[in-house]
């Protein structure tokens, strides 16, 4: 029996697995927690698709046209056209599944404004699109769980693939509560999200993110791309332990950054762009606010001119969690916000099919490398990670190869059952931090790299980690030009020699790095 | 002000359970997921405590647990909403612990198949309009500890339950409504004793009475009216 091992079961896993199950394929849905655990419950502001029910003529081509360019040209054109042609399509089904979105008086779905995109196209369910999603789509698996096409593995933890002539046969996991090793047999999709793990403490993403999985797959000689290519969120506060994400929603729906110093407030955003003002893409409103801070202003977010419906009815998760981390109401005052680290466009490299460079292995979600480019617009995140798992899972579908392994229990030692200190990964952020920051010059990725290769690791899960680190540093060194989330103060021009992938390998027991053409499909 | 943490460990289900004290000496103003972050980095770091964590800004339900004796999610409360100087942790009570902190609430979605929660059919619009709160449900079993009728392998599933349920007949169509009104009748409201003690507790500050009234009105009262007809 064809049985297909899924990574991680947050939006892309449940989707790839729904899709499989309605096949009638056999997955496994292996993760360290439930889904109800997993990062994408923390998506807010909603998911794009040129749905044209606000009046604006809005069109598939023109969502495939600015999300290449909020990407800076770096995303496959293929890949990025079947995503957005796929877009309604995959809204449709989720009201179907019965996510409770904003509707219109008329009944239609209601769309907001979002980043980089001049129609609005963002379809949302208050400030809290990503749980609401998933608690559809976790409804929707449930109930192939109870027909026995979905067995879900949660507890349990990636420790690697089992790669047999090239070819990804299996994965091993251990079972976190009991601690015992199983062999997987099947291909496998890796949905294990992004790589927050990389940075504990300061980014919008979960503290569940060792980053580990991305690790492994790469010592195992998987290919990731654009390692570069890291998304700054304009608008994030510091809450304990983390950066708490203020969805571009606020904006979308009427906020407006300033920046504030001896007294003075400057619209800086809407002074320096009179089109899409505090709408652009996020990679310019990050920078933008970097530069004021810089210049020793504080910068903030004032949302209190925002209507009271509209906090009722579209943004009042937002505004509880703000007075409820902040102590301060967002609708009667501004609220000081800053940078954080939101995403990672790159990841594990994938073709318009979500197959890897390793046969047998398919990637979806924010683990991989494909939709995004050089920046990702708001709202296709959601939508990336649907679409990936489904295209994942149609690709996993008509992949033909005979079992080369069969499932087992595993008791021996495996060098890889180990996690990363949390002093090691502490002292590994610090010094990405340092060299990945917003605005990026030479001899800071340098020194960055530097410290990286100086630290000692005490186990194969830091050996992996530092690999990756270096990968990331190298992969910024060598992009000696500014697009998209990559800013070289030093390279403030993009050039379009650089138009390309880059690409990071682990081989002979070192980080190769090259550049290759974008993707075109294949 | 130094804390006193009084914390319920054990290293397995099958070995017996110990209080370890640890003084925390920082920043009251911060929450008890990070205190426990530092302490296991700074304090335990040989012997770090097992818990479970995930977002850190309450909405994935990961980090439950029973907080000076009620169950809390760690990230929603700071040191300084328990002025004692004294903070006590405990593994929630109504599922089998694991390890230290970590408990495992699988019955949860077991229950959740039992009961049948999901759609065979398109959605329908939101006919009680509780689809959305009754969606930010985060299944972290506080309700289910608080809860005087519900244990776990009962029959009786508790608000986790209704939650779920609750979305669903919001919005059930077709063969999908019957089938939902019988689990739920089943499964909830022949259990329930309205002592919505699920209701104060929910860290989502979901108002499972108002799931409960709805939810009751579409499966019960107007399927007696119904079948009365």
């Amino acid at each position: 029996m064809k049985v297909i091992n899924i990574i991680g079961a947050g939006l892309a896993g449940l989707s790839a697995a729904l899709t499989l199950a309605e096949k009638g394929i056999h997955t496994r849905l292996i993760s360290r927690q439930p889904s109800e655990r997993a990062q994408s419950v923390l998506a807010e502001g909603g998911i794009n698709a040129a749905l044209d029910t606000m009046g604006e003529d809005d069109t598939r081509d023109l969502h495939f046209e600015e999300t290449m360019r909020g990407g800076a040209y770096l995303a496959d054109p293929v890949a990025v056209k079947a995503l957005t042609d796929g877009a309604p399509g995959i809204v449709e089904r989720l009201a179907a599944a019965g996510v409770p979105f904003s509707r219109n008086p008329d009944g239609s779905l209601m769309l907001r404004s979002f980043g980089g995109q001049k129609k609005k196209r963002t379809a949302f369910a208050q400030s809290s699109t990503g749980k609401m999603i998933m608690t559809a789509l976790i409804d929707a698996v449930r109930r192939y769980e109870a027909a026995g096409l979905v067995e879900r593995l949660p507890h349990h933890t990636m420790i690697r693939l089992l790669i047999t002539d090239g070819v990804c046969a299996g994965v091993r996991v251990r079972d976190d509560y009991g601690g015992r090793l199983y062999d997987c047999a099947g291909a496998v999709i890796a949905a294990c999200g992004g790589l927050n793990g990389f940075f504990p403490g300061v980014t919008t993403g979960t503290s569940d993110n060792s980053g580990m999985a991305a690790a492994v797959l790469f010592m195992q000689g998987v290919k990731l791309a654009n390692l570069e290519m890291i998304q700054y969120h304009p608008t994030t506060v510091g809450i304990p332990g983390k950066r708490c994400l203020v969805s571009e929603a606020a904006r979308g729906e009427g906020g407006r950054l300033f920046s504030e110093k001896d007294g003075v407030r400057s619209y800086f955003m809407e002074e320096r762009y009179p089109t899409l003002k505090n709408l652009m893409p996020r990679d310019v409103v990050s920078r933008e606010m970097y530069s004021e801070l810089r210049g020793g202003a504080k910068t903030f977010l004032d949302m209190t001119g925002i209507p009271g419906e509209t906090w009722e009815h579209k943004l009042s998760d937002l505004r509880e969690e703000i007075i409820h981390y902040l102590s301060l109401d967002p609708a009667a005052e501004p609220v000081p916000v800053e940078p954080g680290i939101h995403y990672f466009m790159g990841g594990i490299h994938v073709n318009a099919r979500h197959e890897t460079n390793l046969r047998g292995l398919y990637a979806a979600g924010e683990c991989a490398c494909i939709y995004h480019g050089a920046n990702r617009l708001g709202g296709n995140s959601v939508l990336g990670a649907l679409f990936g798992g489904m295209t994942a899972a149609q690709s996993v579908y008509e992949y033909r190869s005979r079992p080369r392994m069969t499932d087992a229990v595993f008791s021996g030692h495996d060098q890889l059952d180990c996690e990363p200190s949390d002093a090691f990964s502490a002292s590994l952020g610090y010094m990405l931090r340092e060299g990945l920051g917003i605005v990026r010059n030479d001899s800071g990725i340098r020194t960055a790299l530097e410290s990286v290769q100086m630290l000692g690791y005490e186990n194969e899960a830091e050996r992996a980690k530092k690999a990756l680190a270096e990968a990331m540093l190298y992969s910024a060194l060598g992009r000696m030009e500014s697009r998209g989330a990559h800013y070289r103060e030093d390279f403030p021009e993009t050039f379009e020699g650089f138009r390309g992938t880059t690409a990071a390998q682990f081989r002979d027991e070192r980080v190769r790095i090259t550049f290759e053409a974008v993707g075109q499909g294949e | 002000m130094a804390v006193k943490f009084e914390i319920l460990r054990r290293r397995s289900a099958s070995d017996p359970p110990y209080t370890q004290t640890v003084i925390y000496d920082r920043d009251t103003d911060t929450t008890v997921a990070e205190a426990l972050k530092y302490i296991n980095a700074e304090l335990l770091a040989d012997d770090p405590v097992s818990w479970e964590h995930s977002c850190g800004q309450k909405k994935c339900g990961a980090c439950a647990m029973r907080i000076n004796g009620l169950p809390k999610l760690a990230c929603d409360v700071r040191l300084k909403d328990f002025p004692g100087g004294v903070i006590t942790l405990e593994p929630l009570k109504k599922f089998p612990v694991v390890r230290d902190l970590i408990v495992d609430r699988s019955v949860i979605f077991d229950d959740l198949k039992k009961l049948g929660a999901w759609l065979t059919e398109d959605a329908g619009p939101d006919s009680t309009g509780s689809a959305y709160d009754a969606s930010r449900c985060l299944r972290c079993g506080c309700c289910l500890e608080v809860c005087p009728n519900f244990y776990a392998g009962g029959e009786f599933f508790g608000a986790a339950a209704l939650a779920s349920a609750a979305r669903l007949i919001s919005e059930a169509q077709g063969s999908d409504r019957k089938r939902l009104y019988g689990a739920y009748n089943e499964r909830f409201y022949r259990g329930c004793g309205r002592s919505l003690s699920c209701r104060d507790i929910c860290p989502a500050g979901i108002d499972t009475e108002r799931l409960l009234v709805a939810s009751n009105a579409a499966a019960i009262w107007k399927r007696l009216a119904r079948s009365r007809d």
